[in-house]
């Protein structure tokens, strides 16, 4: 790496100068790549071959194909997770966005002190997930926690939040909502800076009220920012892990259990390094098919609105 | 008319609250069990504020548990991880951008898909190979997922918005390519900079599950520390909520602080570690 930084400057006052030779600055990007190499595309490749190998540390090593994949479709502890991920993630799409868009509204309007409300609204995704994680247990402890006291005061019984199979994920989904809302807000607020105000105040004569204002001209403008928000949320919800594990550790039993859960027990409580090389395969394959699928709704949406992003 | 203005405003204050509770809230409630003495961390119906704040949940936090020791793990992961990220980052941004090869970008891109654990297990074996476990370099190594990707992605966004006019004056003038990085794009960029290394330190500081795989009792950072006291070491819910506290006031403190930065580069790249 020293060799080629040193080289470089000769190779710029090289005579094709005139021609703007743009390999030059190519060894800008060598340091990162040889890192992007090393710690990105190199677990990506050692991935795949490992998920076709049959190895738990200390065991002998064997190839054995396409044999863990195969193990993969018999085994209902993954297809149950599956269905985990599937609840939680539609649910930490659906809460965020709804939310989020509201406080768009809210903070694109003028207030005073914005810059510090808005500091505040951020909170809950820069806090560290696992201190927060530690004190949302606390809070939904059923006999001493807070939350149920809540509950109690405006006339509701207790819950037994993330101690019951049943409720377990929407509690659960109730954290990642109050996590994650900020970025939503974020990315639509974006969106909500960039709009004109023409076809506001053609609306304004037209005597539109404020609901068929927001019906009618904000939220197809901000269709392509809310898709943009609809993708990484998604991306994070399934990938979802420090909370989830803080919390219940998939529990109780495997009521929370998520597919990116049974791939750390899989691989770092049974040391089942093989099959959960496979089971990371195809968690990876279902984000980055998810990802792209929306990709393509988000470029036919952009479209609509005439959006060049 | 002007009732109605009145009106409007009170009810965009309501609104406000109501929005910014649930964060304020919980930050005030996280304060309160911190300060109680377990009696009061009992009561039915709960006490916000206490008749006497138990001060030694916090003091007692730093006495045991060595925590100091992984308050400094934590200083040297994310610090060593975020000062490389920005020597290799800040770089390879810039050439990205004058190159104009966005399609590099997607790599990054799907970096930010790719489950942490996919990097685990291939990372893990190759420092158990190498004999590294059991000392900080995994961590540090392994943090370098989230924090080069958030440097190269930021710097790619400010250094296309940098104006070229300069660089090229200063290229007639006969300064060498890294002449023209270091004394003319650099300092333009020098908000970006700021804008990668907050973003880079907090989600570094954050991420946990790099640690629960890879830290041992002497290499833990802070997250992983918090969440061992949680597991094994204590029940009583004063001294894990200042603990928490304290592993997360950086972060916090560094939020509000710089709020119109991480606002800036959150919205530029919608970039999330880990």
């Amino acid at each position: 790496m020293s060799t080629l930084t040193s080289s470089s400057p000769a190779a710029a006052a090289s005579p094709k100068k005139g021609k703007r030779l743009r390999p030059s600055y190519w060894p800008f990007i060598i340091p990162a790549l040889v890192v992007v190499v090393g710690v990105i595309l190199f677990p990506w490749a050692f991935t795949l071959w490992m998920s076709a190998n049959e190895w738990r540390v200390g065991e002998e090593q064997q190839f054995v194909g396409l044999a863990n994949y195969a193990r993969l479709m018999s085994d209902t502890r993954f297809w149950e997770s599956m269905g985990h991920m599937a609840v939680y993630t539609v649910l930490s799409v659906v809460g965020p966005l709804i939310f989020g868009t509201a406080a768009a509204l809210a903070f694109n309007s003028k207030l005073p002190a914005r810059g510090l409300l808005r500091g505040i609204f951020v909170m809950p995704m820069m806090a560290t997930p696992v201190a927060i994680a530690l004190v949302w247990t606390m809070m939904f402890h059923p006999q001493l926690g807070v939350l149920n006291y809540l509950l109690s005061l405006v006339g509701i019984g207790p819950s037994e939040w993330v101690f019951n199979p049943r409720t377990v994920i929407p509690s659960l989904v109730l954290v990642e909502t109050w996590q994650w809302t900020p970025l939503v807000m974020l990315i639509v607020l974006g969106g909500l800076a960039a709009l004109p105000t023409e076809p506001y105040e053609s609306a304004q004569i037209d005597g539109a009220n404020s609901w068929q204002r927001f019906r009618y001209i904000t939220l197809p403008m901000i269709g392509p920012f809310l898709m943009v928000a609809v993708i990484i949320r998604t991306i994070d919800a399934l990938k979802s892990f420090d909370i989830i594990y803080a919390i219940t550790q998939g529990g109780p039993g495997t009521a929370s259990e998520t597919v990116n859960l049974y791939l750390y027990s899989v691989a770092f409580t049974y040391y089942d390094i093989g099959y959960g090389s496979a089971i990371a395969v195809v968690f990876f394959v279902i984000i980055v098919a998810l990802s792209l699928i929306l990709l393509y709704l988000r470029q036919r949406s952009a479209w609509n609105a005439g959006d060049t992003r | 008319m002007n009732v109605r203005k009145i009106v409007n405003k009170l009810g965009l204050a309501v609104c406000v609250f109501l929005l910014v509770s649930p964060a304020l809230l919980f930050f005030i409630w996280m304060l309160s069990l911190s300060l109680k003495f377990e009696i009061d961390n009992g009561a039915y119906p709960p006490i916000l504020i206490p008749e006497r704040f138990a001060w030694k949940n916090f003091t007692g936090v730093f006495e045991s548990n060595s925590f100091l020791l992984y308050f400094w793990n934590s200083i040297i992961v994310t610090g060593s991880a975020t000062i490389f990220a920005l020597i290799v980052g800040v770089p390879a941004g810039y050439g990205i951008a004058r190159l104009k090869a966005h399609k590099s970008a997607v790599v990054i891109m799907i970096a930010r898909m790719t489950p942490g654990l996919s990097f685990l297990i291939p990372l893990f074996l190759l420092f158990q190979w190498m004999g590294l476990l059991g000392t900080l370099w995994p961590q540090i190594i392994i943090h370098l997922v989230v924090t080069v990707p958030i440097v190269i992605w930021v710097m790619i966004g400010y250094f296309e918005t940098t104006p070229m006019e300069l660089e090229e004056a200063a290229m007639i003038d006969g300064a060498t390519r890294w002449e023209i990085f270091a004394k003319v794009a650099m300092p333009i960029a020098k908000p970006g900079i700021v804008v990668a290394f907050i973003l880079s330190v907090i989600f570094s500081w954050n991420n946990f599950v790099f640690g629960i795989v890879l830290a041992s009792r002497e290499t833990r950072t802070l997250p992983v520390a918090v969440y061992n006291m949680l597991s094994f070491e204590q029940v009583s819910w004063g001294p894990l909520a200042a603990a928490a506290l304290i592993v997360t006031l950086p972060v916090l403190i560094l939020t509000v602080a710089a709020q119109r930065q991480i606002v800036a580069g959150l919205t530029a790249g919608a970039v999330k570690g880990g």
